[in-house]
């Protein structure tokens, strides 16, 4: 009878709250802001709502397009990420170490010790990939910059790095906050050298065992196919070649020491962090990629080459088209020729470029129109669901993430995810989005359960009936949709209806 | 392939269909499963021409032994050019053996892009190459709408293009079916929800698809509670594809990633060998689940973008290269040979001076099938492959 009572006073409450909230009128403008955040952001929140109505759309685009200072995050966030061993110890150190625990682990000759050896550096291994994960949800939940952690997911899906490859789970997160991240709004060049001569890359594309008289065309191809000119684009299979033979020499080293060099050699050795230019592995012959002359000179062949494939206009083609692809949908080929052009204009700025696509008419058009990818529909439900407090553990979420078929640092190929709409919205994939929507609405799912030992549960529970639904989402709603939301028959129903809704499923 | 094949193939595939399924309405109850190899499989280390001395020459370090009934490690004999993988002794061989598998060496695409994904694209789309591309139409897609009857599926975890079109065909990750959480309540006023909307089809399929699935695949379920051995990978992957091609759909389409062996792919035995070890123990696991009155009336095609370079690279791997070997296995499948047009295996026959030519276009071998298997008119093929090759005299799978 007392659960019957409190039941029933629950619902009343929850009725009351939402006649309430649902009095305060919006206005045109607020429903379109509503609609850009939506778009450039990782989802809507009241702070996000009152960053763009404060300052501005146009203000507030810029700001997001040019970051006026370093992030700063909620101090519960920011603790968790200072917390982790990928804040606390640089990554050349951590996989060093990890290097030499597997050795050791590989060495032990009494097989139960060396089985439990080898299962806690996996477990290590592990974990410092999901602390990667963390890091970057951390970021796409509370960063104020968030077109910048938006973009940071962008282009590490298009410089991908499968992480469970060899030991590639120990570099990925430095890989994201030192090569993606700082240049996610910036130069274009600058992004492709960092992305490219990184462990993580060199691994991941197999150059750190391309050598003179063993070439391995691997790396060479997708770097002009996928990084940057794009297939088709007027490279040939000897161009293909030709770069794999620039390419020699360029490795990873776990060593502290300088490969023994010929005295010939020793000038051109070249060691940055734990990547290596390795002389005597190298092609010093003379070179001709896409026509143009390069001459053996080392490590800055392929920074030449980098230069002039930066500056191709295949590139700023192949560029701005999956920005636009990733951003709206299809453009208009006009936008993109646009947005080429300020590419070779601005040599390659990306925050430029972005801006040419965010003030065309079309783009404006399509807001609300596009549909989430997993990670943002995992992610802005959270954004929604907790407005603004930050989450203790973000494990459900990188969960829900890998179930919808896109979890951070998964994807095996060098393509990236892929980014149209159809390759999210097969009726197998939106089955498993509502069953997620059940999970993130049914109740916190652990969100709030630090993960460390002892830890205890905060009380929570997705609040998706708050002010954000009944000023900005509600209005927008279908009839069809607040229908079936009257149906629902307890407030986690009425979360996974509408985090199952059409209205919900875009941006 | 010349022009004058392609008329002599219209001609020899009208006869076939007039002995044949002489123009009956397409026959519902034959299934065709296309399972994508991606990442481009290294077809010579898996069926293998152990008559070159140049396939020696050139793999120095990956290359299968001839065949010797005294060496385990040793490549099994098909025919006197070409041999098997030992890895597919205890799975495939049996269904060579009873002449249910076919393989068409010298097979694939006109495109030369050695792109992955872009070669991909190429066959799932199927069109006249050199065109502009509409992503929105794969021959998988045609195919089902020229079939009525059709109840096509994608084991995928993404809507494969080769499905795209106008029927809303459902995607099911095979891997990862369990019991669902969303009621029958809420999954009737979720489908309220997108009444009118774009994807009310998508949605109204994929519920329909999970229900399937789970009753389908309950026993399965039930078994593994009772702590039953159940296979893992792609062989419980293939067998659950069995038992719903059995019951509930019969076009499908499955991909199985990982064949891009830029290093240190292994011969008789490594990385490559225990790839296609476990998709043989899969493929074998299928015929048994599809059981003596379906697996006659199955065809399973075996494709990949691409070949691999013929000589093996710097890193004991293979890089991108062209031509490929298909396979084609069923209960009726004229098996236990190969299909095709073959050219001699050595330096002055590689395209490109690095990997095989393809003298067998896929859509020529789907033309065929789709011709025996469904009794497809010729206008119909040329709807589902517009202006492409057609299979050539003598090209006959089933």
């Amino acid at each position: 009878m007392a659960g019957l009572i409190e039941g029933l006073f629950m619902r009343r409450l929850w009725l009351a709250i939402a006649i309430c909230l649902s009095c305060v009128p919006a206005s045109a403008g607020a429903l379109d802001d509503a609609a850009l955040v939506d778009r450039l952001t990782w989802g809507r929140t009241s702070q996000a709502l009152a960053d763009i109505q404060g300052q501005g759309a146009d203000r507030w685009l810029k700001r997001q397009l040019r970051p006026p200072g370093p992030t700063q995050l909620p101090p519960q966030a920011q603790a968790q990420i200072d917390g982790l061993r990928i804040s606390q110890e640089p990554m050349a150190q951590t996989a060093v170490a990890m290097d030499a625990e597997n050795r050791a682990a590989n060495k032990l000759t009494d097989p139960a010790a060396r089985q439990a050896a080898q299962q806690a550096y996996q477990k290590a291994m592990g974990d410092l990939k999901q602390q990667a994960a963390a890091r970057s949800l951390l970021r796409d939940l509370y960063s104020p910059n968030q077109l910048q952690e938006q973009m940071t997911w962008f282009w590490m899906n298009h410089f991908n790095v499968q992480a469970d490859k060899r030991d590639i789970r120990a570099m990925v997160g430095d890989y994201e906050d030192q090569a993606i991240r700082p240049h996610a709004l910036g130069k274009f060049r600058n992004l492709l050298k960092a992305a490219d001569l990184h462990p993580a890359m060199l691994r991941y594309l197999d150059n750190d065992q391309n050598a003179v008289g063993h070439i391995n065309e691997n790396y060479a191809r997708e770097i002009l196919e996928l990084h940057t000119m794009g297939v088709g684009s007027g490279y040939s299979q000897k161009d293909v070649e030709e770069m794999a033979r620039v390419l020699t020499g360029i490795g990873v080293s776990l060593s502290p020491d300088a490969p023994k060099l010929k005295a010939e050699q020793q000038a051109f050795y070249v060691r940055r962090g734990l990547m290596e230019f390795n002389p005597a592995r190298h092609d010093f012959g003379d070179k001709v990629v896409l026509g143009r002359q390069i001459e053996g000179t080392g490590l800055s062949e392929f920074e030449q080459t980098l230069d002039a494939l930066a500056r191709h206009p295949a590139t700023a083609r192949h560029i701005s088209s999956k920005l636009a692809l990733y951003f709206m949908g299809d453009a208009p080929p006009e936008v993109v020729d646009r947005m080429a052009a300020k590419f070779q204009r601005s040599d390659g700025d990306i925050a430029e470029v972005l801006s040419v696509l965010f003030k065309s008419s079309a783009f404006k058009a399509s807001l609300g129109k596009k549909i989430k990818d997993p990670v943002h529909y995992a992610v802005s439900a959270v954004r929604l669901a907790y407005d603004g407090r930050p989450i203790a553990n973000t494990a459900p979420l990188q969960g829900w993430i890998n179930r919808l078929g896109q979890g951070l640092y998964n994807r095996d190929t060098p393509d990236g995810y892929p980014l149209e709409d159809t390759a999210w919205s097969g009726p197998g994939q939106l089955t498993t989005m509502f069953e997620v929507a059940r999970q993130i609405g049914g109740n916190s799912a652990g969100l709030f359960k630090p993960n460390t030992a002892g830890a205890e549960d905060q009380p929570a529970f997705p609040q998706l009936q708050n002010a954000l639904f009944y000023n900005t989402l509600e209005k927008r709603f279908s009839p069809q949709t607040r229908l079936a939301l009257a149906q629902a028959r307890s407030p986690a129903e009425w979360n996974t209806l509408f985090l199952s809704s059409p209205e919900f499923l875009h941006r | 392939m010349h022009r004058r094949d392609f008329l002599s193939a219209g001609l020899a595939a009208t006869a076939v269909a007039v002995g044949g399924r002489a123009w009956s309405a397409p026959a519902t109850d034959q299934r065709l499963l296309v399972i994508f190899l991606r990442g481009g499989y290294d077809a010579m280390n898996v069926v293998i021409p152990t008559s070159s001395d140049f396939y020696y020459e050139s793999r120095p370090t990956i290359a299968i032994a001839r065949p010797d009934p005294a060496n385990p490690n040793a490549a099994l004999p098909l025919d006197s050019d070409w041999s098997l993988h030992p890895a597919l002794k205890d799975s495939l061989y049996p269904l060579w053996t009873k002449k249910q598998i076919a393989f068409v060496p010298f097979a694939g695409t006109d495109d030369m892009t050695r792109s992955h994904f872009e070669t991909q694209d190429t066959i799932e789309l199927g069109q006249p190459g050199g065109g502009p591309r509409n992503y929105r139409s794969g021959f998988m897609g045609r195919l089902a709408k020229e079939l009525s009857g059709g109840r096509p599926i994608a084991f995928t975890a993404q809507p494969p293009l080769a499905f795209q079109g106008p029927m809303s065909v459902p995607n099911l990750n095979i891997t990862s079916v369990s019991k669902p959480g969303v009621d029958d309540q809420q999954a009737k006023l979720i489908q309220e929800m997108y009444r009118g909307h774009d994807l009310e089809a998508a949605v109204k399929e994929g519920f329909s698809a999970r229900d399937k699935a789970y009753a389908a695949l309950a026993g399965e379920m039930v078994a593994a509670n009772r702590n039953a051995i159940s296979p893992s990978g792609f062989e419980l992957a293939a067998r659950r594809v069995a038992r719903l091609m059995k019951a509930d759909y019969n076009l499908a389409f499955l991909d199985v990633g990982g064949w891009d062996t830029h290093v240190n792919q292994g011969g008789a035995t490594g990385v490559l060998a225990d790839r296609i070890g476990q998709l043989g123990r899969g493929l074998a696991g299928l015929a048994e689940d599809l059981g003596p009155n379906t697996w006659p009336n199955t065809t399973v095609v075996v494709i990949s973008e691409f070949g691999r370079t013929f000589k093996e690279n710097g890193d004991r791997g293979t890089d991108h290269g062209h031509g490929s070997v298909y396979w084609a296995l069923g209960g009726s499948i004229r098996g236990g040979r190969l299909v095709g047009e073959q050219a001699p295996i050595n330096q002055a026959a590689l395209n490109e001076s690095r990997d095989l030519p393809v003298l067998s276009d896929y859509r020529a071998m789907f033309s065929s099938i789709a011709q025996q298997q469904h009794g497809l008119r010729d206008d119909q093929i040329e709807r589902i492959f517009p202006n492409a090759p057609r299979p050539m005299s003598g090209w006959r799978l089933i």
